[in-house]
């Protein structure tokens, strides 16, 4: 750790002295950066504050309780209940992270234990290109590929396991289940690299006791890797389901955008984010009507806050709790 | 000692490696899959578009006659992730100076560390919605829906990513630069600006691109901040047209003329978010710090 300057005692007259205005500058940076970092916890208080007050009017009609279970959202008759787009917003989450953690975690387990040395960074970059297109290409993608080319199989899968529950009867184009595909897709990269970062944190001791015990590969990674890194593939989960949870344009594009609660998982629905999207310009003159668009902003921010919070705090503690292990063996050297 | 001879893995153990061990391989070629189709899309529809006259006419959101080009969304886009790079770039890098300099594990740090974490949660929705009713809604500056309401709500989704990059970047200094200079006499702003800053400065231009990445690409903050119109302005007081925002657009209307134009923009939008993202591992290669 570097020592505040200027704390030492020099003997007055020395040449060592520092010259009596050199500790203005200092003293201005370390105050404005100071300042400049509260103001960053002020403005998202205000942020928070901000959006509570705005939505008032809606959450005076309805209470909050009112707002989130009620399941009627028709703003031409003033009804604002976002059940259907909190549903919405659950269900397409579910099928990402259904469909998309077992796919990153495969990918992570593959870069990190199976595959050669050679290809470990250019498939990296790869898994990583996914999180650099932007959302609104994933959705225009979704719209005019994934929907035509998807909906004879999921017409066949309708019919097919109509017995399972959510599943039956004819789908519609845009639905639930493409959202959440997408989605999958969209969070494939975040949670990939959380848990490759985890399993690169394995000690390699551990690994090598279970091979060396007669452990195949798979056994090796079943009874070393995946418990050691358990924590940390749970939060890098919830990460992308906050992800999942906040997305926005691609969703828009592909639920269908009807304000209902679906049957089936290939129904079309709403969700939280694409209603905020899609009403905000016909609610610029309703007063009650943007004030429920901001509560559903608000929902979705408290939403968000705890996928997020509990995320950080499995990633950290899983992170902390390696390293406390690691210690002993490690030495000094770590 | 005589030697020792290992039982042969039983068939079943075999087994079950080969098939966890092709499961896994399936995994990955299923991540991949996407990425392959998307681009493969993406080039095949949205190079058909491109042309001279795609990038140097303005849309005309007509899909009877002419439907025009992109120039306003590349020039929107360009104007407004810069001035919102502007405005999140030294806010976010003196947050992080003030962190590791100063705040260290001190309780405000701690809290701050905190509500930046939290910013990089909040959906970018939210903070779309957070600028439409403190500055749009109000009319702040004497206009409703503007460009630079656009780069605030950019400025904010990009606060958070440049601050936790910056701040890890900075962490790596070794503290043995710190200490030198101090023992040499120098002040602390010196320390800060001479030594610390140009040490980490190729690992936090590799945060600040991919923060630029990220910004470049979203649209939902830019609906309600910056709206979509067709004609070219550099007025960051007037509303302004983007890519993201051009795209949405297009694919609502649902008519061939505009997808076109909507697959070409995606390829645009796509080509320089890539590129952004490559030199930023290129910087990212070259710093010593890593």
């Amino acid at each position: 750790m570097a020592s505040a300057p200027g704390t030492v005692e020099t003997p007055r007259g020395s040449s060592l002295q520092r010259p009596r205005g050199g500790r203005l500058p200092d003293q201005l940076l370390k105050w404005g950066l100071t300042i400049l970092s509260i103001g960053v916890i002020v403005l998202i208080a205000y942020f928070f504050l901000r959006l509570i007050d705005e939505s008032r009017p809606v959450f005076a009609e309805t209470g909050f309780f009112g707002f989130v279970f009620d399941n009627a959202w028709v703003p031409s008759k003033n009804l604002y209940g976002a059940l259907p787009l909190v549903v919405g917003t659950l269900i397409t989450s579910a099928i990402a992270l259904v469909i998309g953690v077992p796919i990153a975690v495969a990918t992570a387990l593959f870069i990190t234990e199976l595959c050669p040395a050679r290809v470990k960074g250019p498939l990296t970059v790869l898994v990583e290109m996914l999180a650099a297109v932007p959302s609104v290409v994933y959705g225009l993608w979704g719209f005019f590929f994934l929907i035509p080319k998807l909906r004879p199989a999921e017409q066949w899968f309708s019919d097919t396991f109509s017995f399972l529950p959510f599943v039956g009867g004819t789908v519609s184009g845009p639905n639930y289940f493409i959202a959440g595909l997408i989605l999958a897709i969209m969070i494939i990269p975040i949670v990939s690299a959380i848990s490759r970062e985890v399993m690169a944190t394995v000690p390699s001791e551990n690994k090598e006791a279970a091979l060396a015990l007669g452990a195949t590969r798979w056994e090796m990674i079943r009874m070393a890797v995946l418990p050691y890194s358990r924590g940390g593939i749970t939060g890098g989960a919830m990460l992308g389901l906050g992800r999942a949870i906040g997305e926005t344009i691609a969703v828009t594009i592909v639920i269908g955008n009807a304000p209902v609660i679906g049957d089936t998982i290939f129904s079309q629905g709403y969700s939280l984010a694409a209603v905020i999207a899609n009403e905000f310009g016909e609610a610029a003159s309703d007063p009650v009507h943007r004030a429920a668009l901001i509560a559903a902003g608000l929902v979705l921010f408290l939403l968000t806050l705890f996928v997020n919070a509990g995320a950080r705090w499995l990633v950290t503690r899983a992170e902390r709790g390696q390293r406390a292990a690691r210690k002993p063996a490690a030495g000094m050297a770590g | 000692m005589s030697s020792l001879v290992l039982p042969p893995v039983s068939g079943r153990r075999r087994r079950a490696d080969k098939a966890a061990r092709v499961l896994v391989g399936a995994g990955t070629v299923a991540a991949l899959v996407p990425l392959v189709l998307i681009l493969y899309y993406l080039i095949k529809e949205g190079l058909g578009a491109w042309s001279w006259d795609f990038f140097t006419t303005d849309p005309t959101g007509s899909f009877l006659g002419d439907p025009g080009g992109i120039k306003s969304a590349i020039i929107g886009t360009v104007l407004m992730v810069a001035l919102a790079a502007a405005v999140a770039v030294p806010i976010g890098v003196g947050v992080a100076v003030w962190l590791v300099e100063f705040g260290r594990e001190s309780k405000l740090a701690l809290a701050v560390r905190y509500f930046i974490d939290v910013m990089t949660g909040v959906p970018s929705v939210v903070f779309g919605l957070f600028v439409y009713i403190t500055l749009v809604v109000g009319g702040f500056g004497g206009t409703s829906f503007a460009g630079w309401k656009g780069s605030i709500a950019l400025a904010l989704l990009m606060l958070p990513v440049v601050t936790r990059s910056a701040e890890v970047v900075l962490m790596l200094v070794p503290n043995t630069l710190r200490e030198a200079a101090y023992a040499l006499g120098a002040p602390r702003w010196k320390v800060v600006f001479r030594i610390v800053l140009p040490t980490a400065l190729p690992g936090m231009v590799t945060g600040v691109l991919l923060a630029v990445a990220r910004a470049a690409g979203e649209t939902a903050p830019l609906l309600f901040t910056a709206t979509i119109v067709n004609a070219t302005t550099f007025n960051m007081n007037d509303r302004m047209n983007s890519l993201p925002a051009l795209i949405f657009q297009d694919v609502g209307q649902a008519q061939d003329r505009l997808v076109e134009i909507a697959w070409g923009a995606a390829l645009t939008l796509v080509a320089m978010v890539l590129i952004l993202t490559v030199i930023a591992r290129l910087v990212q290669r070259r710093s010593r710090l890593s």
